[in-house]
């Protein structure tokens, strides 16, 4: 036999992902393999001789670079000797400073990294991070690509990118060749949105390198290193390779992030049986060693092994708290798709989001998943009103801005038309007027016209291999027209020139100031300190367009009501003494309100009461109530005026009771407390109860559709209707009894 | 950097890096690279805000500034695994002491090469 209830959760999102159990010697465990070291050093005149019991002779590829490089042997003694325990507690600690938590982990070896965070719960881990970030401010990283690598769409997206927020936005290929096209369309796009966005093309390293000298990009973060040195060498390089290409890039100015991520190793099957943080601790220690300013981590493209076993999400979070406790910059993950199930999804983001993190996510799809050709996207452009509304709801900064649609339509034909004239100056195969119109609008890549993939293959050899440079894209710019873009794209090769930006955790503000470790660092110390998000950052988070002003809502509705005056009043209602059913109206019922909140005519709402009631031959008459608007009190008001006791109460947004004299106020016969599921025939069912109740009749309560959301939906406007009845009441006034108009 | 006189590779200063010099055709590609000066500049910054790795991969670059983009991704290449011999690691570090006057790179291959050789990945 099976449970039905089974057999639905068997369905469920989550269900279609894989859950298995650890296997240690394959290196399928998140953190705590039996093979993985005790934290261990010994030094020798200077130099490290055993690290986390292996000693020198048998040190390989990695633990020779991490021992050279990357552990600072004055405290690393004193640092191994203090207790992992003590120094979580630090982490957690408001009066212990980033800068000495910084110091003391330099001298720890990757083993005892580990130590110190297993220490730690999720909780104290995300204050970890919030305090152990490196800039001050957190931002947020777009991807921007498509599958036809098209650049009046590549650029568009860019623009708009630009414009909703993020401080760095990358790019990569389907087809390699189209590199410099790519990294063009992002760069002309990006600097259009906003001047001072960093952008980047991830491609094999060495024609990244080109791209980089050319000016084309500002930043690099290909640079993937690995916890075995089989895994390694296997990627084709070295630790000592990759911090000579990091140099390299600095060299010309280019800003640099290693990459790497828990189950890589496991993955790729040289694990050594090594748990995924102990091996993604010895890639951070690389990292640091080899000098790069910052780090992309949190599993990335490996997310879903991990989030396979137990504590998986945990130990993500553990490793970009690891890179900040290296003082590396952290561009943390929630990049790759990480879960079929949207609960877990958000779940697993909160961990970076709410601390905040360098980077929250290395790669926000700024376009649909079916164009992320960074392997589909965690998030994409189809979100990202549900990320503005959490940023909205948490009071946390993600990164991004509320935008409105005639800006981005704006700002996307700039960047389309801006890169339509960089190629019609540098001759490369036109970009029609047709295509720029595309793309202003454009959902995905398959809303493009396609272009001759070959000429554009042959146009970006000729970028790539021959003399131009980004100068000649600055000079096609300023001569079309597009002066500011120049500008901006002139003054990112002037910070080039400059390299404050080489600094960690570096960003440009819309101003072209560095924000960085070192001119917006980090000072979390507890509740008051840090960032904040407060003044205009916050007035700009939270003015999203969807939101309305609630007294323009009052004004509207106030004022279709008020147009007809169809309820007459006669005069002080008297009590009743023949059998009769009362229907007690609101103060607004009819007058300044004319629908109930589910959109009902209150004339026709009126007229099926009166009917049903009429059906069971009751005579009936109709009283506002002026004392108050609560449902409840307006429908006990009228059952003492009714003949028979019985009277039903009605607010105007549609809220019913049957009401009888003798019960409390707050009981009732029947209530009806969702009135936009009501719908007119429920009235006349509604009007007949109460005349069965008054005739002392058996009487089956009014069957209603039940829909849950209503209240969800409707709160606002059913507060805002309440408001405006009770407005309107007037304490002393005594009720007062209506005849309807007949209509003209 | 504020309060220094920032100049290019090519001896120019910050300020003079304009629009109407671009468009004169004055200013090339090489004008706007970063020169070793400053790039030794930013690894004392860097150093003295506590990330010294960073600081030495900064004074590595500013010793790279001296090599042309084709030299920088050949002694790349052969950094990679596997693919040249010790003698020729070695050989490299030597040329880049001797004619670009790049100690600390020098230092650093000649570093990677012993590495490779205990780790078998040199030719």
């Amino acid at each position: 036999m099976r449970s039905k209830r089974f057999e639905i959760l068997a369905e469920r999102p989550v269900n279609k992902e894989t859950f298995i159990q650890p296997w240690p010697e394959t290196g399928l465990i998140t953190i705590g393999s039996p093979l993985d070291p005790l934290p261990g050093i010994k030094i020798k005149d200077g130099k490290i001789v055993e690290m986390d019991g292996v000693p020198r002779e048998h040190f390989d590829l990695i633990d020779h670079f991490i021992a050279a490089h990357s552990i600072d042997v004055d405290i690393a003694e004193s640092a191994m000797n203090t207790p992992s325990l003590d120094i979580a507690r630090m982490l957690v600690d408001i009066h212990v400073p980033r800068e000495k938590i910084l110091a003391i982990v330099s001298g720890c070896t990757p083993a005892k990294v580990v130590d110190i965070i297993q220490q730690m719960n999720v909780l104290e881990m995300m204050m970890g991070l919030a305090k152990m970030r490196a800039r001050k401010s957190p931002a947020n990283q777009a991807h921007v690509t498509n599958r036809k690598e098209h650049p009046a769409l590549l650029a568009a997206d860019a623009a708009e990118a630009a414009l909703r927020g993020f401080a760095e936005i990358e790019t990569t290929i389907g087809v390699s060749r189209y590199a410099p096209l790519n990294a063009l369309a992002i760069l002309v796009g990006s600097q259009t949105g906003r001047g001072g966005v960093l952008t980047q093309c991830a491609v094999e390293e060495a024609t990244n390198l080109r791209l980089g000298f050319k000016g084309l990009t500002s930043y690099s973060e290909t640079l993937s290193v690995y916890g075995t040195e089989m895994t390694f060498t296997q990627g084709d390089d070295t630790p000592w390779s990759k911090a000579f290409l990091g140099a390299a890039y600095a060299s010309r100015g280019v800003k640099t992030r290693f990459t790497s991520g828990m189950g890589s190793e496991a993955l790729m099957g040289h694990s050594e049986g090594k748990s995924m943080l102990y091996l993604e601790a010895r890639c951070l220690a690389v990292t640091r060693g080899a000098g790069s300013q910052g780090t992309q981590n949190g599993s990335i493209s490996c997310i879903a092994l991990p989030e396979s076993l137990p504590g998986g999400v945990r130990a993500v979070l553990a490793e970009n708290l690891i890179a900040t406790l290296l003082g590396l910059e952290v561009a943390s993950g929630n990049d790759a798709l990480a879960s079929h199930s949207e609960i877990r999804k958000s779940a697993k983001l909160m961990l970076q989001f709410l601390p905040g993190t360098d980077f929250i996510t290395s790669g926000y799809g700024a376009i649909p998943r079916y164009d992320n050709m960074f392997g589909g996207g965690d998030f994409d452009v189809t979100e990202m009103d549900d990320w503005l509304v959490l940023q909205r709801d948490m009071e946390v900064d993600g990164g991004m801005v509320p935008v409105r649609e005639a800006d981005v339509l704006e700002i996307r034909e700039r960047g389309a038309r801006a890169i339509q004239a960089v190629f019609r100056i540098l001759d490369f195969p036109a970009i029609t007027e047709e295509e720029v119109q595309a793309a202003v609008s454009a959902f995905n890549s398959e809303d493009m016209p396609d272009r001759d993939r070959i000429a554009d293959i042959e146009a970006a050899k000729h970028l790539l291999d021959g003399p131009l440079t980004v100068v000649d894209v600055i000079i096609a710019l300023q001569q079309s027209g597009y002066t500011d873009v120049a500008q901006n794209i002139l003054e990112m090769q002037r910070q080039r020139a400059i390299g404050d930006y080489l600094q960690p955790s570096a960003i440009f503000d819309k101003n072209f100031h560095v924000l960085s470790a070192l001119t917006d660092p980090n000072d979390y110390m507890g509740p008051g300190t840090g960032y904040r998000l407060e003044g205009k950052r916050w007035d700009q988070l939270q003015d999203l367009p969807q939101a309305w002003e609630p007294r323009k809502y009052l004004g509207k509705i106030a004022d279709e009501g008020a147009a007809e005056h169809w309820l007459e009043e006669l005069g002080p209602a008297r009590t009743g003494d023949r059998m009769e059913v009362i229907v007690a109206v609101s103060p607004t019922f009819g007058t300044s309100i004319g629908h109930t909140i589910g959109g009902l005519d209150l004339r026709e709402v009126l007229a099926n009461l009166l009917k049903g009631i009429e059906d069971e031959g009751v005579s009936v008459r109709v009283v506002r109530i002026r004392h108050t608007s609560d449902c409840a009190f307006i429908g006990h008001a009228g059952a003492r005026l009714s003949g028979s006791g019985v009277a039903v109460g009605i607010q105007s947004k549609g809220t019913v009771v049957i009401h009888q004299r003798d019960l409390a106020p707050l009981e009732n016969l029947e209530l009806f407390s969702q009135a936009p599921n009501l719908e007119l025939e429920n009235y006349r069912q509604i009007g007949r109860n109460a005349a069965r109740y008054a005739l002392g009749k058996p009487t089956a309560p009014v069957p209603v559709k039940i829909d849950n959301t209503a209240r969800l939906r409707l709160i606002v406007q059913t507060t805002l209707l309440q408001l405006h009845d009770a407005r309107q009441t007037q304490a002393h006034k005594a009720p007062i009894e209506l005849r309807i108009r007949e209509r003209r | 950097m504020p309060n220094t006189k920032v100049c290019t590779i090519s001896g120019r200063d910050i300020s003079e890096l304009t629009i109407d010099r671009v468009l004169s055709g004055e200013l090339q590609n090489e004008d706007f690279r970063i020169s070793a000066d400053t790039l030794s500049c930013q690894a004392d910054a860097a150093e003295s805000a506590g990330y010294r790795q960073l600081a030495q991969n900064l004074r590595r670059a500013a010793e790279l500034t001296r090599l042309s983009n084709e030299e920088v991704i050949q002694i790349y290449e052969k950094l990679r695994p596997g693919r040249t011999t010790f003698r020729e690691l070695t050989e490299i570090a030597d040329r880049l002491e001797t004619q670009y006057h790049a100690p600390m790179t020098a230092a650093f291959v000649r570093e990677a090469a012993g590495v490779y050789l205990e780790r078998g990945l040199v030719k």
